[in-house]
């Protein structure tokens, strides 16, 4: 690859500014776990179809296996290891603990941003929402009865912090 | 001391690393200086290579290459048979055979080399079935295709033909399934010249991975080491083949002189990594005019693909399991692994259990039909109970209720109720329900005599801060090992859950403890956990430091002193029979396994007559697996395995064009996602089993082996057509509805 081929992009990862040298169409994916270091984002299977590797780019949840960096100037974007210092999201990880909503944990992340981003939106998801917000988000082991277990809980938990 | 730490929801040890994306799996792990490998493998399925050739174009002196010349040791991978090449020489027998390996700093450079290799084989004539294997159409393996044969006999099943008042046949096809684990397949490697190799990656058995490096390197057991990574899921998919990418890793490490990661995209994972065995079963039932059964005639065969690999014991699980948890006095069972030219089949979750269990489940259904009785009651009949004996002539002593799992389970999915409701509303609707059930068991740990041949080792130590460490192979690989074992070692000890460290699988650290497979990590190395815990309470006791109902605190104090004054403090436990447990393996009769898992599960499903969809509804699974060590781990455990259950029955399917997978990506091999699947409800009923820790058996197999005859059982219900096959795609039932017609 030439020097010629590459791009300089700004953007943010988890509140941080960041800015990146790269081909404008490496993947956001490989950018955050080999550029970034934040390994946080997994690849199940780098076509868009598992959803271990979702992050929110500016609130909406994407497929950064799927995302060209050149897509992401200007862009805000929050990964697993942004959640983590979020108080609220906080208590969306202790339910997955809670609840079992995590076993082999390879598609927890990628979970986790995308039930984040359901609950920003819906802060009580029936079934069926829950079904549907995340059928773009495939784990093997769980059969998902108690990750929809955890968000609710979650859900419950954030309903009540919000009326104290 | 009163504990309850055995029985409670406690949260996975691993949890918070796992939710905060800070747990590190072998892709998240790099090394300075580090080369990226990959595997040049074959793209047909059957022939001699001629010549190798590599694209002019590209700088082939920056890279590291490797041919089976380069192996130092011998160019196999250790198992069972050891008749696989680490890479081909000369040979192929399989579709993605591996070749050739290249390793460069520069991923994508390294992606361009390996299309820029070409192979050059003459091809020769390849079989795919089992029937070509079986009439030997080309001698593929061996002298006649056959990996293992087992005979079971139990009576006489010849003279019972003539006393039965029906005779039933019925043939069942089960397809291949792959595991799917989300994190595919990796491994890193770093070879010294003076301290040897060492290997981390996503495995479940470390120790397999340690001997099928000593011979492929010519190195002794202290240089090699083997560290297991977070594992992201494995499901059997990670019990035999990350051997072979360690092999690789290692290889090129070797020769290349610096670290090597080896990690498989999905594609190359699904197509070239094992799969579970299809399979092919013919039942042949006689039963009396009240519904006893008197003989039973099983075949069973499964597809092995072009190596040995796991298939003989594959074969003996489902052999084992072919004849159910049911009382027949005349019961034979043949069974085979075949050799094919597809990539090798290996261990999946159920191993060989859920493909004779399907089948049989299934001939129930139609005998019972037969025999114009409800399914529900012929099984009644028939049922084992203590004091009867198994198709491998085990006495069952143990209590087993059956009858009172599949009431609890019909009561629960309401299942009378809904039998009569479907068949009055179906006769009005295109979308038919049904409702079905399976009822069936599961052996825990290893089969036969394996458990004493292997003589699991495992040990634990205080440190001085009374810090209790397990030492043991036994991998975490999202079931629940770190917290099971945790539970019971504090459990054990009287301490709290804190004080336990559960310590990363590393083969120079921790004794062989055995694989991590077979239902076998809770109920015979957590056992071992105990004894090992109940040995360092008795040495703190018999050296004055510890009295009996010590305090957490004292328990801290009494390591402190004990290991000030001794240096060290550890129990180590060696696996032993329990009495009375014996296996003939000549025979292929006794004590197959020490304990049974048995369940009742109930699937109501929808079939759209107008697409041939079918839908799982309601899921209620019913087992007795002992004492539950931890509710929540436990049920998640039987929750995932019925989600797997129900893509095999339904989903899963996969597509074979000249022995290659060709829908090797998640786009067309469909698994279910949130949407395809109903809340399933699981329910345990509690029966200590006496020589599990704090009263548990095994339990992470048996849910994969209950949904599909359960699933297929309902759609014969809701559409009057019995299905012989699985998975039921839309195509498979409008074949069987249109064959019905005819």
């Amino acid at each position: 690859m030439s020097e010629g081929q590459r791009a300089t992009i700004r953007f943010s990862v988890n509140e941080r500014p960041e800015s990146v040298t790269a081909h404008p169409l490496r993947r956001l994916l490989d950018v955050l776990r080999e550029d970034l270091h934040l390994t946080g984002t997994k690849e199940g299977c780098g076509e868009g179809e598992c959803g271990a590797c979702a992050v929110l780019l500016d609130g909406e949840v994407v497929n950064s296996c799927l995302i060209p960096i050149l897509q992401v100037q200007d862009a805000r974007v929050v990964t697993i290891e942004g959640l983590a210092q979020n108080d609220k999201a906080r208590l969306l990880q202790e339910s997955f603990i809670q609840c079992g909503g995590a076993q082999c944990g390879i598609c927890t992340p990628g979970m986790i941003v995308a039930s984040w981003n359901l609950l920003e939106r819906n802060p009580l998801p029936t079934d069926k929402d829950l079904r549907n917000a995340l059928s773009g988000n495939l784990c093997r082991c769980t059969g998902y009865t108690r990750i929809f277990d955890a968000i609710k809980t979650a859900s419950g938990k954030l309903a009540q912090a919000a009326a104290k | 001391m009163t504990q309850r730490l055995i029985g409670s929801s406690l949260p996975r040890t691993e949890g918070h690393s796992k939710v905060t994306g800070q747990a590190r799996y072998v892709d998240d792990i790099s090394f300075p200086d580090m080369l990226h490998g990959v595997t040049v493998r074959s793209t047909v399925a059957r022939g001699r290579i001629r010549k190798i050739h590599f694209d002019p174009a590209i700088p082939w002196d920056e890279f590291t290459i490797v041919k089976a010349s380069d192996i130092p040791g011998r160019n196999r991978i250790a198992l069972i048979a050891d008749d696989q090449p680490c890479l081909a020489d000369g040979i192929i027998n399989h579709a993605e055979e591996p070749v050739l390996l290249l390793a460069h700093a520069d991923k994508q450079l390294l992606e361009e080399a390996r299309r820029a290799v070409t192979l050059e084989v003459d091809p020769l004539p390849a079989i795919f079935d089992i029937d070509d294997a079986l009439a030997k159409k080309e001698i593929i393996w061996g002298s006649d295709n056959i990996f293992k044969t087992f005979l079971v006999e139990k009576g006489d099943v010849d003279s019972a033909w003539a006393e039965a008042y029906a005779i039933v046949e019925g043939e069942y096809h089960t397809g291949a399934q792959e595991q799917l684990y989300i994190e595919p397949q990796g491994m890193i490697a770093q070879y010294n010249p003076e301290t040897g190799i060492t290997v981390w990656g996503s495995m479940q058995c470390p120790y397999y991975v340690h001997k099928a490096l000593m011979p492929l390197l010519n190195l002794p057991p202290e240089k090699v080491r083997v560290i297991q990574t977070e594992t992201g899921g494995a499901f059997g998919g990670k019990e035999e083949y990350p051997s072979i990418i360690a092999c690789h890793a290692a290889l090129l490490a070797r020769k290349g002189g610096k670290p090597v990661k080896i990690i498989y995209d999905r594609s190359e994972d699904m197509a070239a990594t094992t799969k579970r065995h299809p399979s092919r079963t013919r039942h042949r039932t006689a039963v009396t005019r009240d519904g006893k059964l008197l003989a039973m005639d099983i075949e069973f065969i499964v597809d092995g693909g072009a190596y040995t690999t796991l298939s003989t014991v594959v074969l003996s699980r489902g052999t084992i399991h072919a004849g159910g948890p049911y009382a027949c006095p005349n019961v034979r069972i043949r069974s085979k692994a075949v050799a094919t030219n597809h990539p090798p089949h290996g261990a999946f979750r159920g191993f060989g259990a859920p493909q004779s269990i399907f089948a049989l489940e299934c001939q129930m259904d139609r005998v019972a039909q037969q025999l114009n009785m409800p399914p529900d009651e012929f099984r009644r009949r028939n049922f084992v109970h203590e004091g009867d004996t198994l198709a491998v002539s085990q006495v069952v002593r143990e209590p087993v209720n059956l009858e009172q799992l599949m009431n609890r389970a019909f009561e629960l999915s309401e299942y009378r109720i809904k039998r009569e409701r479907f068949a009055r509303e179906n006769q009005t609707s295109p979308v038919k329900r049904g409702i079905g059930f399976a009822t069936f068991m599961h052996g825990a740990g290893f089969t036969g005599s394996g458990e004493r041949s292997m003589g699991s080792i495992l040990a634990v130590e205080a440190t001085k801060e009374g810090v209790v460490r397990v030492l043991a192979s036994s991998t975490e690989m999202g079931q629940g090992t770190n917290t099971v074992f945790s539970q019971i070692a504090a459990e054990a000890l009287g301490i709290g859950i804190d004080s336990v460290e559960v310590v990363t699988p590393d083969t120079s650290v921790v004794p062989n403890s055995g694989p991590t497979v077979a239902s076998r990590t809770c109920m015979i190395v957590g056992k071992l956990v105990e004894s090992a815990c109940l040995q360092i309470r008795e040495t703190l006791m018999l050296s004055g430091l510890l009295r009996s109902g010590y305090s957490a605190q004292q328990f801290k104090s009494a390591c402190r002193q004990y290991i000030e004054r001794h240096g060290t403090l550890r129990g180590q436990s060696q696996y032993a029979t329990p009495p009375g447990i014996y296996w003939d393996d000549d025979k292929y009769q006794g004590d197959a396994y020490a304990t049974y898992a048995w369940a009742v599960y109930v699937a109501e499903v929808s079939v759209d007559t107008r697409t041939w969809e079918t839908r799982v509804e309601d899921f209620v699974a019913v087992q007795e697996v002992g004492r539950v060590i931890n509710p929540v781990l436990a049920a998640g455990q039987i929750e995932g395995g019925v989600a797997q259950g129900i893509g095999y029955a339904l989903y899963e399917e996969v597509a074979w064009r000249e022995g290659r997978m060709i829908n090797n990506q998640m786009t067309n091999y469909i698994m279910p996602t949130s949407a395809d699947l109903p809340r399933i409800r699981v329910y345990f009923e509690e029966i200590p089993y006496k020589h599990g820790p704090g009263g548990a058996k095994g339990i992470g197999e048996l849910p994969i082996d209950g949904p599909a005859p359960a699933i297929v059982n309902a759609i014969h219900n809701a559409i009057g057509v019995p299905v012989d096959r699985i998975p039921a795609t839309p195509e498979v039932l409008m074949q069987a509805m249109e064959g019905a017609l005819v």
